[in-house]
């Protein structure tokens, strides 16, 4: 069993929110790695839907490029809506 | 023993199945092959020993000599059990452990099914309740004869030889007692030999998909139902009792 799969474990925890990762398993195929998720990580009613995806398929951003990706995002404080004055009345926006 | 009392009986039977698989899954508590499956097959251990207190507990009731769930799991001795034999079988190795799980949960899952139409209103909502379960149990449990019979020519070997062995163990299933006769006219309990043709469909379809061939055996082991056990209850029970007789009245 040692050579079994690694997944990664998303779960909703409910309806209109997303799936959120809550970490990883081995198992031997997609409908294991479910059923073990399920017992591992939904043991205290956390889920309404698992997703399992095998990790060797997640394409990861490099730490290294960390600059390259978002350093430039950071000089363009026009991107963020903090200028805007919020009108009177208005509660949420 | 209130042996004149059928329906006392017959909730023992459903109840020690649960409670003495859920023994032996207990122990492996810590022993699973690998870390998920160790949760997986803990968990499927602690809702058997749920199921196992609702069934004692309204065994007791209906008794009605002031024996609880902890009274009658505790402070019975091996021929007052009346689980099958199936369920008391070691856990050997783990196409064993599944080919019992297997067997059990495929009954399991019709007998619920079932008892769930009980004209006994306690009977039906906790058969209905312990339903939601068992279907789980008995997905995983299908789900690992196919990989274990389709896995490599190892497992393919101890799967089928596992299925064999046990196979003598689910005659005594389908066999009607001398409590049931009473409780099926009553509409309370299912006609053991009418949920035999969907065990064996299910059955024989998981091992065909397993790639593993159906045993053919016709001479089954009997007894669990009158309390004559094989030789392994007496040591599940010493190890499960132990604590209740040596210290009586004991608690967390």
């Amino acid at each position: 069993m040692n050579d079994w799969p690694l997944w990664e474990i998303f779960i909703r925890s409910q309806h209109g929110l997303s799936h959120k990762h809550v970490g990883s398993l081995h198992a031997a195929d997609g409908e294991m790695a479910i059923k073990h998720a399920r017992d591992v990580y939904t043991r205290r009613n956390e889920g309404v839907s698992i997703w399992a995806v095998k990790a060797s398929d997640i394409v990861a951003s490099s730490p290294g490029d960390k600059e390259a990706l978002f350093e430039s995002a950071n000089n363009k404080i026009y991107r963020h809506p903090t200028f805007y004055e919020v009108p009177e009345g208005v509660k949420n926006m | 023993m209130a042996a004149t009392n059928p329906r006392f009986e017959y909730l023992l039977y459903l109840g020690d199945n649960c409670l003495i698989l859920g023994q032996r899954l207990a122990a492996l508590c810590g022993h699973g092959p690998a870390l998920e499956e160790n949760i997986a097959i803990t968990n499927v251990a602690l809702d058997l020993i749920g199921q196992a207190r609702l069934w004692l507990t309204y065994a007791g009731e209906v008794e009605g000599r002031g024996r609880d769930e902890d009274k009658l799991a505790f402070l019975r001795d091996g021929h007052e059990f009346r689980n099958c034999l199936l369920v008391e079988q070691p856990n050997g190795n783990y196409a064993e452990t599944t080919a019992r799980q297997f067997y059990f949960d495929t009954w399991h899952y019709f007998a619920l099914n079932a008892l769930s139409r009980s004209t006994d209103a306690r009977v039906a909502d906790i058969a209905a309740k312990s339903l939601k379960e068992v279907r789980y149990h008995l997905e995983r449990s299908s789900e690992w004869v196919v990989r274990l019979g389709d896995g490599t020519e190892e497992s393919h070997r101890k799967m089928q030889a596992a299925l064999d062995w046990l196979w003598s163990y689910t005659g005594e299933l389908f066999e009607a007692s001398a409590v049931d006769a009473a409780l099926v006219a009553e509409g309370v309990a299912f006609d053991p030999a009418s949920i035999r043709g969907d065990w064996l469909a299910h059955v024989k379809e998981v091992i065909e998909e397993a790639t593993l061939a159906l045993p053919s055996g016709t001479w089954m082991q009997r007894g669990g139902r009158e309390g004559r056990h094989s030789e392994h209850l007496g040591y599940l029970l010493a190890e499960m009792q132990f604590l209740q007789r040596a210290y009586p009245g004991a608690q967390w």
